[in-house]
């Protein structure tokens, strides 16, 4: 039996915001929705999401779950926090948000509020026109073919949840859940990830200025990060250039093309660039 | 809290009142080691003795021919390394897709030691097909172990037919029968089997006792070595409450194995019941299987969303969903069935008892159609068409065949 807590527990058994949002159409308002998940997998979660155009701002949000009792909550929950953001604040939501929102998941069911993260950037990226983030061919291989899941999906999932162990990994995507063979490689990533995340915090140890040679291998290490994250969504990022405090990256594929996620992209690289090598930092997106 | 209504009687069953009450004497006054040489010890001798005569009786055994071990998972790897070790020249081993994680596991581990193993396929109903069992045996083949009845769907094996098909290739013939040991009558004595497990807790006696039959005559190594107890085929100082509580459970069982058709009845009305809820259906063999088990797949929801609702009510159920079993995928054995993920995902067990009473099984009736409509209002699918569920389900069953 899974220790649920008492908000799993009540959004399981009186969910907020289940259902469908009808066509709707006034003017200045768009329906879209978002799937993610399978029959197959076990739980599959559709969110629809109801957008004032040109605030770009989510006025209502539903959604339909197939799934275990953590799948359900952390669909109703992530219906709860949407509504009233803009999409770009919506955006910035991740698993973790939905699982603190929930007063914690059994690790096991962390993969639940992945589920709810993914929908809802299916759900914004259909709405703005770009190429759907699952299971595209430019995700590279399956790393796992049972769950299919992508090498960029797990790059992803091990930096923003700061996972170590591949059990970790499978709780949080599945992924080395089914046959286990992919095990191995997913260690792999596990410990790459490591060392990048080691040389930043080595270098941000340091107290003598840095040297122009350092700040470009800083810097690189801070966007191998980030790299995955985007990569899952079709974009992609590269350092063109360092001129002093100004870092040149070109911002790549499908996020490259959308301008209001352009900001919000260099924004978060500038953000992480800042806390991670330099205060004085600031990032130029060549177009 | 609302009372229990037990429905998960293949996982385990409550402890019978006589069988506590046979039991609680070696719990306090007669504590003595039965191996002793003085009176003391030698009155739980006997009580041991008359236990064993209880459960060779349940078996139609020999009290000679019972092995009392401390669960069904031991006596299956006891049961298997014993054929093997019988014949060791040959190296081929069958069994099938549907056993309990007891016995495929240890098939895996004999496999990466240079066995062969066969793991025999089941139809849709989970019924084993003679033919191919007849194809893959050889003068090689050292043992054929299935189990009586399947655990999840009580879909019950033709056990004769199959141990006669071993014995004509000289092969040992093991039968895990912890589901069907006071669910059917069992007659060793004009049987094909050589070895056969049963267990104390799935017949109301309590957890950590089971036994294994084993034929007269038959070449046993043991798989626990020590002192001399159970004629030096287990050793061990022996669970003596727990042995006496078995055989008093086993002598209940007896019993009531000429009332089981009212079981059966109870368990068709409380199918028919769930039957009437649209897009369910009955996994397992319609025309064999065990008089108290019901597996029903509810599509198009999940089964542990809809056992943790169950458990609102009170209602202890079981399910092979994948969420339920912490290992992400789905129960083996219905996969092996080949049953499509609308259902798979979806199927709950109910497992009655001699306890199970008429009102219980209304209680379920009367709260289940609510609990699915609810569920099925929350499920973005809600046919076997819907393009998403369809692609999802042949894509994942193409990986499935290849693993």
């Amino acid at each position: 039996m899974w220790e649920y807590t008492e908000k799993v527990l009540e959004l399981f058994h009186n969910p907020k915001n289940q259902g469908v949002i009808p066509p709707d159409e006034a003017p200045g308002v768009a329906v879209v929705f978002g799937e993610v998940g399978s029959i197959a997998c076990g739980d599959a979660l559709r969110l629809h999401l109801k957008i004032a155009v040109a605030e770009d701002l989510i006025l209502d949000a539903r959604f339909q779950t197939f799934g275990c009792t953590s799948a359900i909550a952390s669909s109703s929950a992530l219906t709860e926090m949407v509504k009233g953001l803009t999409l770009d604040q919506a955006l910035q939501i991740n698993n973790h948000d939905i699982a603190e929102y929930l007063g914690g998941l059994p690790e096991a069911k962390m993969h639940c509020s992945v589920m709810g993260q993914e929908a809802l950037e299916a759900a914004i990226y259909k709405y703005r026109g770009i190429n759907s983030p699952v299971h595209s061919e430019d995700d590279g291989p399956l790393i796992c073919t049972c769950f299919g899941v992508s090498e960029a999906k797990l790059r992803r999932v091990v930096v923003e949840n700061q996972l170590t162990t591949v059990e970790q990994v499978t709780s949080y995507v599945k992924a080395g859940g089914g046959c286990s063979s992919c095990a191995a490689q997913i260690e792999d990533i596990i410990n790459s990830v490591q060392t990048s995340r080691v040389a930043v915090e080595v270098a941000a140890a340091s107290t003598r200025p840095l040297t122009t040679v350092q700040k470009i291998g800083l810097i690189q290490a801070v966007l191998q990060e980030v790299r995955p994250v985007l990569q899952a969504d079709g974009g992609d990022v590269e350092l063109y250039d360092l001129e002093g405090d100004v870092v040149k990256v070109n911002l790549k594929g499908a996020c490259g093309s959308c301008a209001s996620s352009t900001d919000t992209l260099k924004q978060t690289i500038e953000s992480r660039l800042r806390a991670k090598v330099l205060p004085s930092l600031v990032v130029e997106a060549l177009l | 809290m609302n009372p229990v209504i037990y429905l998960d009687n293949n996982a385990t069953t409550m402890v019978a009142p006589e069988v506590v009450e046979a039991m609680l004497p070696y719990l306090t006054c007669y504590y003595g080691n039965p191996s002793s040489m003085h009176s003391f010890g030698g009155r739980v001798a006997r009580a041991i003795k008359q236990a064993r005569g209880q459960v060779a009786s349940l078996l139609g055994a020999e009290e000679s021919e019972i092995v009392f071990t401390s669960c069904g998972t031991e006596g299956n790897n006891t049961a298997i390394r014993a054929a093997i070790a019988a014949q060791p020249e040959r190296r081929h081993l069958i069994t099938t897709q549907v056993e309990h994680a007891c016995v495929l596991n240890l098939f895996k581990q004999l496999e990466k030691q240079g066995y062969r193993v066969t793991y025999l396929s089941v139809d849709r109903r989970g019924q084993l097909d003679l033919m191919e069992l007849e194809a893959a045996m050889t003068g090689d083949t050292a043992l054929v172990s299935t189990m009586y009845a399947n655990n999840e769907t009580g879909t019950i094996f033709p056990v004769e037919q199959v141990g006669a098909i071993a014995q004509a290739f000289g092969a040992i013939f093991h039968v895990d029968a912890v589901q069907v040991a006071g669910k059917l009558p069992l007659d060793m004595q004009n049987s094909p089997v050589d070895l056969l497990t049963v267990s104390g807790h799935k017949l109301h006696a309590p957890k950590g006792v089971g036994a294994l039959y084993v034929r007269r005559g038959f070449r046993f190594r043991p798989l626990l070595l020590g002192g001399h107890q159970e004629r030096g085929r287990r050793a061990g100082t022996e669970n003596v409450a727990s042995i006496i509580g078995f055989g008093k459970a086993a002598e209940l069982a007896q019993v009531y194995l000429a009332d089981v058709a009212e079981e059966r009845e109870l368990r068709d009305r409380l199918e028919r019941g769930l039957l009437a809820i649209p897009d369910t259906v009955v996994n397992g063999d319609p025309q064999n299987r065990l008089p108290n088990t019901s597996n029903i797949g509810f599509k198009y929801i999940e089964g542990e969303a809809i056992l943790l609702s169950l458990d609102h009510y009170g209602i202890c159920a079981s399910s092979g969903s994948a969420c339920t079993s912490g290992s992400l995928e789905p129960s083996h054995v219905l996969r092996a069935m080949g049953l499509p993920y609308s259902i798979l995902h979806g199927s709950i067990r109910f497992s009655l008892s001699r306890y199970t009473t008429p009102g219980e099984v209304d209680r379920l009736l009367a709260v289940m159609p609510e609990i699915v409509d609810r569920l099925r209002a929350l499920s973005p699918f809600s046919n076997d068409q819907a393009d998403w569920l369809q692609a999802q389900d042949s894509r994942q069953l193409a990986t499935i065949n290849n693993n």
